[in-house]
Formats: structure tokens, sequence, C-alpha cells
């Protein structure tokens, strides 16, 4: 079996699972956030549950529209306020507390090694990182796994994804997920899970997986998933709040193709509108001009990221005409760039700040484009209208290209 | 069950932002989401559709976000079903839980054109299109999720199980 297939063996009970096998899981966290929360909030009481399976398996982040970016936006938070208070939800982050979902869980130790964890956003398969299993589903699941603490799931199939070498200077996992989405396609993944492997891992910071597996859903698949190594259980110590448990892949287990990748290899790669498979050198796209620079969400939000945007910004100034907005992505991560000065350091560079928020990566708030603008995101997705009106267009990048291209306006490969 | 309706064609990749963009997720008022379906791509969908007509799109339909706003917002439109050449696997569970039909159909995705009227018999998973005569198979569902389906959704499947179980 793979690691992900050992992982859903256990949590159903079971010896063994082969490919295809539909399941019941027993799921170690259920998450859900201010927009999927209430479509499940709202079906679960429908449907007359009377009380959740855990109340502190649960984990609702008010983080697309918060702080509220409008009246109905307001509404669906208060549903989610009301329903946490009204079960008791140990795992209730409001504003003040909360972080964009995907960095705040795995920040706070709420998701460890060898979970089985589902939520109510795609982008849920970040957790494979820590060696996983996490999956994005819908409203009605949350709503189900909320009431039993379990959810169906059918076996998937695997690709792996072999990596050796180490990454030049420069470039980060956002290279890395980029490039492989570019090779394989937005489906080229679809139902599968990404299993990581490769001598190459143990060069990967825990950021760098993180940003990776963020985005296996970008290619369709169902998880992605690291194996866990030192790197992990530093990470996990004195953090995650239950032991973490390793699973690895047996050696024969059965993968339908593998992809090799040598990280050494990797370049500054941009995806292109309108699908993340568009990938480009960031060195042959300099003549594209652009708006607005994004820098944050829950692929590149994170620690490592806001560092890498400030190696590049210190001492400089943001090209006139352009906006660059940066968006730590939890509280804990805005405090630090706080004390590192990096938040003096980009306001002086003239970009502006933001409080934790997805806002802009889905076109919600905080950075909307125009018709026939365009930005460069360190975001997970640039399709027709993503980040605004449906003539805009968005580059997916790292925020070592992000911040570079801040400075010259240009689609910019960063040399120091 | 069946359905019979005029045909919306759409091109691979069809993602849950133009389904129902994020702009409108500050609600979950199925008119409201409906109101705005597809607009993105196709400004006169919400115009023109009509109850039990059919969308036909190519591969990954539906992928990118898990909101279930985006099946939800094509039913309420009267969208009768969605037949693809493959869907993207959120959109897939989305789809099933919410109740709304969903084929996958490589060459009934292909071969059938915008305006064409087809018919759908659910139960044998066959798709007929009236304006050419040709006649298509679709996949069907195993039976645990048929099993979903027949008892009108996820978490009436579960409902149904626990008293069964008491």
């Amino acid at each position: 079996m793979t690691m992900t297939q050992k992982i859903l063996a256990a949590h159903a009970g079971l010896e063994k699972v082969v490919p295809g096998q539909l399941i019941e899981a027993k799921l170690d966290i259920v998450l859900g956030n201010d927009i999927t929360a209430p479509v499940a909030i709202k079906e679960f009481e429908k449907a007359c549950f009377k009380s959740v399976f855990d109340k502190d398996r649960i984990a609702i982040v008010l983080d697309h529209f918060v702080p509220n970016k409008d009246i109905k936006a307001a509404e669906q938070s208060k549903t989610c306020r009301n329903f946490a208070c009204e079960h008791c939800i140990s795992k209730f982050f409001d504003v003040g507390k909360m972080g964009i979902e995907h960095a705040l869980l795995p920040e706070q130790g709420i998701v460890t090694a060898g979970d089985c964890i589902i939520g109510a956003d795609s982008h849920t398969c970040t957790y494979g990182a820590l060696g996983a299993f996490s999956t994005g589903v819908g409203s009605t699941d949350m709503a189900a796994a909320m009431a039993t603490g379990k959810a169906w799931f059918k076996v998937p199939s695997a690709i792996k994804i072999e990596l050796c070498g180490s990454l030049p200077k420069n470039t980060s996992g956002k290279d890395v997920i980029l490039t492989i989405i570019g090779m394989i396609g937005v489906d080229g993944a679809l139902y599968k899970s990404m299993e990581f492997c490769g001598e190459g891992i143990s060069s990967l910071s825990m950021d760098d997986r993180l940003c990776i597996c963020n985005m296996a859903i970008e290619a369709g698949a169902k998880n992605g998933i690291f194996p866990v190594d030192g790197n992990t259980l530093s990470y996990l110590e004195n953090r995650a709040e239950r032991k973490p448990v390793i699973y690895e892949a047996d050696s024969d287990a059965e993968y339908e193709k593998t992809v090799k990748i040598n990280l050494s290899d990797i370049v500054p790669t941009v995806s292109c509108p309108h699908l993340p498979e568009n990938t480009k050198p960031a060195s042959e796209l300099s003549d594209i001009k652009i708006d607005q620079v994004f820098i944050g969400s829950c692929t590149n939000g994170r620690m490592e990221d806001m560092t890498a945007a400030y190696e590049i910004l210190k001492g400089k100034k943001v090209k006139e005409g352009v906006r660059c907005i940066i968006i730590p992505a939890t509280m804990q991560i805005m405090r630090e760039c706080i004390e590192k000065g990096y938040v003096t350091a980009f306001i002086d560079a003239g970009a502006v700040v933001s409080t934790p928020t997805c806002g802009p990566c889905l076109g919600g708030y905080m950075g909307i484009l125009a018709e026939g603008e365009r930005c460069v995101a360190t975001t997970n997705r640039n399709f027709v209208g993503r980040m605004g009106h449906p003539l805009s267009e968005v580059y997916l990048a790292s925020p070592q290209t992000a911040a570079a291209s801040a400075l010259t306006g240009y689609i910019t490969e960063y040399k120091d | 069950m069946q359905t019979e309706g005029k045909v919306f064609k759409y091109r691979d990749n069809v993602d849950t932002d133009v389904i129902i963009p994020a702009r409108y997720l500050n609600t979950s008022d199925p008119k409201e989401l409906a109101a705005h379906c597809m607009e993105d791509i196709d400004r006169e969908f919400v115009k023109k559709v009509s109850k039990g007509d059919i969308i036909v799109a190519g591969y990954n339909f539906g992928c990118g976000s898990s909101r279930e706003h985006a099946p939800l917002a094509i039913s309420t439109c009267g969208v009768g079903c969605v037949i693809a050449k493959s869907f993207a696997r959120i959109f897939f569970r989305n789809a099933i839980n919410i109740g709304l039909p969903i084929l996958e159909c490589p060459e009934a995705a292909e071969e059938i054109s915008a305006g064409d009227t087809v018919n759908i018999n659910f139960d044998t998973g066959s798709i007929t299109n009236l304006t050419t005569g040709k006649k298509y198979k679709a996949q069907p569902f195993p039976p645990f999720i048929q099993n979903i389906i027949k008892s009108g959704g996820l978490l009436a499947s579960i409902k149904e199980r626990d008293e069964s179980d008491e």
C-alpha cells in the first residue's frame, strides 16, 4: 500500500485497502470556513442533528471575508459564531485569533502526522506536508462529518513524485509545484494521491512542503503527501496536540506512474492566465507589464514567504504605478513580521500590509482587479475572474518572483 | 427518472470560480447564487436556461474550489443534468451530495452540440440526442452512490442508516 492507502486503511479499521474500494474512515479533524461552514450548519440543522461528534475535533476558521467585508459576510460569520458557541467548538478562530486556515492549523498544532482530515475547502490538501491524509470536500460532507466523525472515500490510486537534488538559490516550493502542474496538467492527478518521495525531500523546508501539498488540488489530486522525516518531527515537536503517527509506503506499493524531478533544475516559474498548467520560466515573461502584486494566501503567506519578500523589498521602492499588497497568513506570522521589522520595511518600500485574510486570492476583497489589469500573485488559481474582473489576468508565482516584479513593474526573475 | 432539455455547451476545465464567482459567496441563498451562475464565461446562460436544460462540457468540469455553491447554483437554475468528459472530484462529490444529476460520458460530451435537444434516462444511463437521433450510454454509478441518490442526498442517507441501526 502507499502512504495514503495505509492511513485510510488504519482509519477505516481495515488491514488492507485497494484503489477504487469504497470505505468509511474515522476523522481526526473536520474543518470549515466562513464561506463553507454556514452552508454546512444549515444542512446540519435541516437534518435535525442535535450534537456534534466531538467539540474538540471540529475547526471553524473565519478567514475568507473577515474582518467582515460587508453585511452579508457579517451574517455568515455570525452564523458560524453562534454555532460554535452553541456546540462549544473549542477550535473556533474569530478575528484576533484567526489566520488563513491552512497556515493556521499546522501552526497551531491542530493537525499532525498520521491524521485523516477533511475540510470544506479545496486547499485542505495542504496538511499532507505533515504526513497526514487530508482532502477537500463540500459543505454537506462537512455537515455529515460534524455529526458522525466519519466520511466515505474511494481509495485513490497514486502518482509517485520522486524528488532528487536540492533547490537552487532564489527558488522555492512554489516553483516546484508550478513545474509539476505544468508537466502533468490541471487534471493530471485527477482522483489520485500525489505521493512525494526521494532524497530531495530532506532539503525542502516545511513551508516549502506545505506550499507544494497546498497546490496538489490544482493538478486535480485528492491529496498530496510527504513522508515524515526529521524536519517534520522537529516542526511537530512542542506544537502538535496529538502524538504524530508515522506511516510509510510499502516497498512494493503500486503507483500508476512516476514523475521524476531534479530539484537542482528548478527555475523561477510562473503560471500564465487562465490555468495553473500554463507555466513558463519567469525569465521568458519579462515583457509582461503588471498593475498589482499580491504576496500572501494559504499557498504563500507563511514566514519563509514573508522573509523572501523582505529580503528583496527592504531598502527598495515598489515601482510607481504598481500596487503591492502583502498579507501575512496568521496573527503569529503578522506579529513576527512586526518584531523583525518586516512590516516597516514593506511600508517604507511602498507596499501595504493587511491583517490575515484570504481576501484578494479569490477576488473577495482587499485587492480586486479592474478590467484589463494584471497581477502577479503568490496564490494558487488564475482562472477567469478569479481576482476580479473577468478580463483581468493573474500570473501565479513565488514570493521571490512577486517581490522582484513589484520593484520593476514587469514580471521579473529575482537575481541577487 | 428522466430529464429533457436544450444543451448549453462549454469547454474543458470549467472551474467553480466561473460557475459562481467568489464575489457572490457572501450569501448561501440558492436563488441569489443562481442569478450569477456561469456569468463570467456566458452572460446569456441565466437568461436563456429553463427547467430540464442540460450542460455539456469537456474534461475536469468543476475544478478548483470546494464551494458547494457551484452545483447548488447550477441546480437552482433548473439544469436537469451535467454531462462531461470528466468531473473534478470535489464537484463530483458535492453534486451527488446535493442531488444534482451528473453523468460522465466522453463520447456524448464530444459530439453533442450547443442548442441540441437531449433526453436522459437516469435509470438506464442512456443519453439520446433528439436533434441528431444518436444514442449514448453513460457509466452507471456504483451501488453505494446510487443509495445516496435514492435516499435524497448524503444527510438523508445517514439518517436512514442511523434509524435502521437503532
